[in-house]
C-alpha cells in the first residue's frame, strides 16, 4: 500500500508539474501586461514601461521560454514572483488561500456529511415523503444560479436580523468586522457570524448532489444480498442499514468529494464575491483582468495542487473504506 | 423421520404483491433433526415461501397465514421479537455466496457479530468461537482464514462461510436456499457434506429450497413438489420418487437428464412454460401443460388429497398416475452415428491450442507481472455429424477455448482448423465464408438476442448480411424449424420465454444453414422442464440437418444426453476424452471419476448407498498452475501412491494418451473405475 502511494504521489508530481507550465504558458501568452500602461496620464516613455516590466518578468519582449525559465526557478524556491503592482503574489495569496480553504473546508464538510444522510435517509424511505421531498428540494437548488441563491439568502438573513432576532446574528459582508475590540471570544464569535450564510449557500449545492448520488448508491446496496444476510443473521433493520449498508455506499461517494474539494477551490467564486470574501476565487477573476500573469499562474498552480492532493486523500480514503483495493 | 413435535410449523402460508399471488396456501411442518425438501422451478414461490417464514419479504408483500416456531406465531410478530429469533432460533443459507457476506468486513468478523447478537461474550470469545465455526465447516487454517475478506474466497468457501454464520447460534431451523445453485459440481458435494456435518452438530431440522431433484434425492426424509405458488405433492422422499402421484412430479422428474442413463433416449419435457403467477388458469394450474389433463381438471383447483401415508398429492387422477406418460413434444430417438468415426470427414481440428493472458500491474507503467494460463495446449476434433461435449468447472478454459475458435485468428500456439481452412492463413474473405457454416448459440438468450429488433428481423439479419434472397420464407421455414409459429416473427424477444427464446437463438444460427455450430451452456440458464424440449430439439436438428455441435456445458449429465464424444477438462487442460459411454460408464481419469461421482442422481435409494469422492479446495489458480499433473493437488489416486511413483505426477506432465479405442486419458497412474452404475443394469 505504502509503495503505491508513494508511486501515486510521483504520478502527482509530475502532473503539478505539467499543469502548472502549461498555465503559466497560457497565461503569459494570453495576458498582455504592457497595455495596462497604456491608459496611464501621463504616459510613461517606454524604455521605463519596458524596464518596469522586465523587473517584473512579464515583459513580452523576452522570449516565453526565457520568462518561463525564470518564473519556474522562482516558483522552485517557493517565489511566485510579484504582481503586477510590484506586490509579492506569496503574501497576497497566502492570506486568500487562508480564506478559501476556511469557507471551503467548511461548506463541503457540512455539505458532503449532510447530503450523505439526506440521501441515505431518502432511500431507506423510498418513495416516502422524505424522499420526494428532498428529491424535489435537491433539483430546485441546483437549478437555480448560485448567485440567485447566495442574494436570496442575504435577504433572508436580513429580515431574520431585523424581524426574528432583533440583533445582527447573520452578518452578510466580509470575513471579519473592522476595529472591532470584544478580545479574543468576541472575534471568534464575530468571524462565525460572517461565516454562517457564506457556509450555508456553498453547502446548499453540495448537499444537492451529495444526496442524489448517496441516494443512488444507497438504493444499490439496499437490495445486496448481504443486507439480506445482516437481517438474517439477527441484526436489526438499522443497524444492518448503518453498518452494512450505509458503510458499502459510502465508497463510490469518497472519490466524488476529494474532486469536489479540488474544484470547488476556485469554484467558490460567486460565493466569495457575493459575501465581499476576499479569496482566490474573486483573485483570479481580479488577475485576468489586471493581466497579471504572475497571480494567475500561482492560483492554477494552487488549483492543481488542491486537486491532485484531494485525489491523493480520496485514493488512500478509499482504501480504508474498501479493502478489495488494498490488495490490488 | 424423526419423532416429535414440530420444531417449524406452517399453516395455510399466502404471499401476495400487489395484485400478484405468489403464494398461495403452503402448509409444512418440520421436526428436529428432518429436512425438508422443497422443490419446484422459477416462479413456483418456493423462496418467497421461505423469505416470508423469515420475515424479509419487503413491505409490499401482504403475507397471511400462520408461522409457527416453536409454537411462536411470527406473522404479525413485533420486528423487535423477529430480530431476537432470527439467527437463533431460525437461520438461513442464501443461493449467492459471492454477494451474501459483506464485501467490506473481514469474513471472522461477520460470523463473531452474528455470535455477538444473540449472546453475551466478549468480541474475543465471539472471534474465538468464529474460528471454531470456520474450522467446524471445513475451511482450512481457520485462524488465518478469519481475517480474510470475502473477495478473498473462493465461491464454495465463501458458502461454508455462510453456513458458520447460520448454525453460529445454534439455531432449531435452518433454512436454505438453493445451497449450491451457484457452486460447481464437485464443491456442491463439499458444501451438502458441510451441511450435513452442520446439521449433526446443531441437530436442527433443514429446509432445503432447490430446483434440482437430485440434491433433495439423497440428503432430504421429506419433500414437497410446488408449482405455481401452492405445494402439489408433499410426500416422504421416496414416495414422490418412486411413487408419485401428481403428473408434475412425473413430467418433472422425466424430464432431468441422468448422468447414469445411457444410450439416447429422448428426455420427456413438460409442455409449455409454467404460467405466469399474475395470471393463473382457472382450475388446475397445471392443467395446460398436462398429458393426463381431462375436461373436469379445468373445473376447479384440487386441494391436496391424501393418497397414502404421509402422502398427499393435488390432482383429481392421482389414482392413475404412475406410469411415466409420454410427452406429445417427445423427440424420435435419433439414430446415433457411433462408430466409424474415420469415415467421416473433420470440421473442426484443434491441436495444441495455447490461450494465455498477461497479468498486468501499474497504472501508469504497466508491467507484467503473471500469466494466466487459461488454455495449456488442448486437442481435440469433430467429424461430420457429430457432437463433441466440452466439459469441466468454471475456470477450467472450455468458455477461452470456444472464443478461440469462433475469433478466427492464429491462436498464440497451436492450430485451429474449420472445416479444413487453417484459421492462421485465413484472408478476410475466406473468414466470411467460414463465419456462414460455423454459427454460435450463446448462454443467456435475453441477453444475446437485441431488445429492439422482432424476431423476424434477428433472422433476417445473418440472411442480409450474407446476402441469401427471400428472406421471408426462410424466417417462417426457421421459426417452424425450431417449434416456433410462424406468427411469432413480429414479436420482440421480451414476450417469449426463457425456452422460447434460446430456440429464436438456434434458429438465428441455423438461419444459413451452418455445417458446425458452437454452443456455449445453450439449457444452462433453463428450468429443467424447458430444458429438456431445447436439449431434444438440438438433438433432431442436428440429424435432420446433418449438423456438429461443439457443445460447451459445466452439466455432464445434459452433455451426456446430447454428445456422441466428450472431452473433460481441468484447468485448461483435457483430463479425458473420448466416447460418451465408455467415459461415462468406465472413467479413467481420477478427475472424471470425482466430477461423476459428485453429480447428485435424482434417486433417493442409489443416492443413499453411492459412494462419493470427495475432491479436497479449490480450483487452483491458472496463473500459477500446479507442476506436473495439474489434478495432482487434490486428486485422490496421489494420495494413495507410493514416494516414488508421485514423483512422476509432480515432474512430468501426463499427455492425453490413448487407454482403449476412441479413449483417451491424461494420467500417468489411469484405471477404470465404475462411479456411476447404470440406470438399465439396476433398474431392468
Amino acid at each position: 500500500m505504502a509503495g503505491f502511494l508513494a508511486r501515486r504521489l510521483l504520478n502527482y508530481l509530475v502532473l503539478v508539474a505539467v499543469a502548472s507550465s502549461l498555465a503559466y504558458m497560457l497565461a503569459a501568452g494570453a495576458l498582455d501586461p504592457r497595455s495596462n500602461y497604456a491608459d496611464r496620464t501621463p504616459k510613461p516613455p517606454p524604455a521605463v514601461v519596458d524596464a518596469q516590466l522586465t523587473a517584473l518578468n512579464l515583459n513580452d519582449k523576452t522570449p516565453l521560454i526565457q520568462r518561463y525559465a525564470t518564473w519556474a526557478a522562482g516558483v522552485l524556491h517557493g517565489d511566485f514572483g510579484r504582481t503586477v503592482t510590484g506586490t509579492s503574489v506569496n503574501e497576497d495569496l497566502a492570506r486568500r488561500a487562508g480564506v478559501t480553504f476556511r469557507l471551503v473546508l467548511l461548506g463541503l464538510i457540512c455539505g458532503s456529511l449532510v447530503g450523505v444522510l439526506v440521501g441515505a435517509y431518502a432511500a431507506v424511505k423510498q418513495y416516502g415523503l422524505f424522499d420526494r421531498l428532498s428529491t424535489g428540494m435537491s433539483f430546485l437548488v441546483l437549478a437555480i444560479p448560485v448567485v440567485v441563491l447566495a442574494t436570496m439568502l442575504i435577504l433572508v438573513g436580513t429580515w431574520l436580523n431585523e424581524n426574528v432576532f432583533g440583533a445582527k446574528v447573520f452578518l452578510v459582508s466580509g470575513e471579519y468586522s473592522d476595529g472591532l475590540d470584544t478580545g479574543f471570544w468576541g472575534g471568534v464569535l464575530d468571524r462565525l457570524q460572517h461565516l454562517i450564510l457564506p457556509t450555508v449557500s456553498l453547502s446548499l449545492g453540495l448537499i444537492a448532489t451529495f444526496s442524489r448520488y448517496q441516494r443512488n448508491m444507497m438504493l444499490d446496496v439496499l437490495g445486496a444480498d448481504f443486507i439480506r444476510t445482516a437481517v438474517a443473521k439477527g441484526l436489526s433493520r438499522r443497524r444492518a442499514l448503518t453498518r452494512h449498508a450505509l458503510r458499502t455506499a459510502l465508497i463510490p461517494v469518497v472519490t466524488y468529494f476529494a474532486f469536489t474539494f479540488g474544484t470547488l477551490l476556485t469554484g467558490a467564486t460567486f460565493t466569495e464575491k457575493i459575501f465581499g470574501w476576499h479569496g482566490l476565487g474573486e483573485q483570479l477573476i481580479n488577475s485576468i483582468f489586471t493581466n497579471d500573469v504572475n497571480t494567475v499562474a500561482a492560483i492554477a498552480f494552487l488549483a492543481a495542487i488542491a486537486v491532485l492532493a484531494a485525489s491523493l486523500a480520496a485514493d488512500m480514503l478509499h482504501a480504508a473504506l474498501d479493502p478489495r483495493v488494498r490488495t490490488a | 423421520m424423526t419423532a416429535g413435535e414440530p420444531v417449524l410449523e406452517v399453516r395455510d402460508l399466502h404471499v401476495t404483491f400487489g395484485d400478484v399471488r405468489a403464494v398461495r396456501g403452503v402448509s409444512y411442518a418440520v421436526r428436529p433433526g428432518e429436512v425438508l425438501g422443497i422443490v419446484g422451478e422459477s416462479g413456483s414461490g418456493k423462496s418467497v415461501t421461505s423469505a416470508a417464514v423469515m420475515g424479509l419479504l419487503p413491505p409490499s408483500a401482504t403475507v397471511t397465514g400462520s408461522v409457527r416456531l416453536r409454537g411462536q406465531e411470527l406473522i404479525g410478530a413485533p420486528e423487535k421479537r423477529l430480530t431476537a429469533l432470527r439467527g437463533k432460533t431460525i437461520s438461513m443459507v442464501f443461493q449467492d455466496p459471492l454477494s451474501a457476506l459483506t464485501p467490506v468486513y473481514r469474513v471472522g468478523d461477520q460470523i463473531a457479530e452474528a455470535v455477538r447478537i444473540h449472546q453475551k461474550v466478549t468480541k474475543e470469545q465471539a472471534m474465538v468461537r468464529a474460528v471454531e465455526l470456520l474450522d467446524l465447516v471445513g475451511i482450512p487454517n481457520p485462524g488465518q482464514r478469519a481475517l480474510g475478506f470475502p473477495h478473498e474466497f473462493s465461491g464454495g468457501m465463501r458458502q461454508r462461510a455462510v453456513i458458520a454464520m447460520a448454525i453460529a447460534n445454534d439455531p432449531d431451523v435452518i433454512i436454505c436456499d438453493e445451497p449450491t445453485t451457484a457452486l460447481d459440481v464437485t464443491i456442491q458435494a463439499q458444501v451438502l457434506e458441510v451441511l450435513k456435518t452442520a446439521q449433526r452438530e446443531t441437530g436442527a431440522a433443514i429446509v432445503m429450497i432447490t430446483h434440482d431433484l437430485g440434491v433433495v434425492a439423497g440428503f432430504a426424509d421429506r419433500v414437497l413438489v410446488m408449482y405455481a405458488g401452492r405445494p402439489v405433492e408433499v410426500g416422504a422422499v421416496d414416495d414422490i420418487y418412486y411413487r408419485m402421484r401428481m403428473p408434475y412430479t412425473v413430467g418433472l422428474l422425466g424430464s432431468i437428464p441422468r448422468v447414469d442413463r445411457g444410450g439416447r433416449q429422448p428426455l420427456v419435457p413438460i409442455e409449455g412454460a409454467p404460467p405466469s403467477p399474475a395470471a393463473l388458469p382457472p382450475g388446475c394450474p397445471f392443467e395446460p401443460r398436462c398429458p393426463m389433463a381431462v375436461e373436469e381438471c379445468s373445473v376447479a383447483e384440487p386441494a391436496l388429497l391424501e393418497v397414502g401415508p404421509g402422502h398427499e398429492a393435488a390432482c383429481i387422477r392421482w389414482a392413475d398416475v404412475g406410469v411415466r406418460p409420454p410427452g406429445r413434444h417427445a423427440a424420435q430417438a435419433a439414430a446415433a452415428v457411433r462408430g466409424g468415426r474415420g469415415a467421416q470427414e473433420v470440421v473442426l481440428r484443434v491441436d495444441g491450442l495455447v490461450k494465455q493472458y498477461p497479468l498486468m500491474k501499474g497504472s501508469l507503467f504497466k508491467r507484467r507481472v503473471g500469466t494466466v494460463h487459461a488454455v495449456a495446449g488442448i486437442s481435440f476434433d469433430i467429424r461430420q455429424g457429430e457432437t463433441l461435449g466440452l466439459v469441466g468447472e468454471s475456470g477450467c478454459g472450455k468458455t477461452t477455448t470456444l472464443m478461440e475458435i469462433l475469433e478466427l485468428v492464429k491462436p498464440q500456439d497451436g492450430r485451429i482448423v474449420v472445416l479444413g481452412q487453417d484459421t492462421a492463413r485465413l484472408a478476410a474473405g475466406d473468414r466470411m465464408a467460414i463465419r456462414r457454416d460455423m454459427q454460435v448459440v450463446f448462454q443467456d438468450p435475453l441477453a444475446s438476442l437485441d431488445p429492439r429488433m422482432t424476431v423476424h428481423d434477428i433472422l433476417a439479419e445473418p440472411l442480409r448480411t450474407h446476402r441469401r434472397g427471400d428472406t421471408g420464407s426462410r424466417v417462417r421455414e426457421l421459426l417452424r424449424l425450431v417449434g416456433l409459429d410462424e406468427s411469432h416473427a413480429a414479436r420482440y424477444p421480451q414476450d417469449f420465454s426463457g425456452g422460447q427464446r434460446q430456440r429464436i437463438g438456434i434458429a438465428r444460427a441455423l438461419a444459413l444453414e451452418p455445417k458446425l455450430v458452437v454452443l456455449d451452456e445453450p439449457v444452462s440458464a433453463l428450468d429443467v422442464s424447458i430444458q429438456a424440449g431445447v436439449i431434444n430439439l438440438l438433438d433432431a436438428l442436428k440429424s435432420r440437418l446433418g449438423l456438429s455441435y461443439l457443445f460447451v456445458a459445466h452439466d455432464l449429465a445434459v452433455v451426456r444426453y446430447i454428445a456422441d464424444r466428450v472431452a473433460v477438462m481441468y484447468l485448461g487442460r483435457i483430463a479425458e476424452i473420448g466416447q460418451v459411454d465408455t467415459v461415462y460408464d468406465g472413467p479413467m481419469h481420477p478427475y472424471t471419476q470425482a466430477l461423476l461421482s459428485a453429480i447428485p442422481l435424482p434417486d433417493p435409494e442409489r443416492e443413499r448407498t453411492r459412494r462419493r469422492i470427495l475432491l479436497d479446495g479449490d480450483l487452483p489458480s491458472p496463473a500459477d498452475p500446479p507442476s506436473g499433473c495439474r489434478f495432482r493437488t487434490r486428486c485422490p489416486k496421489f494420495r494413495t501412491l507410493a514416494a516414488n511413483e508421485r514423483s512422476r505426477c509432480v515432474e512430468s506432465e501426463p499427455e492425453v494418451r490413448a487407454l482403449a479405442q476412441d479413449h483417451g486419458v491424461a494420467c500417468h497412474y489411469a484405471e477404470k473405475l465404475e462411479v456411476v452404475q447404470n440406470h438399465e443394469e439396476s433398474h431392468p
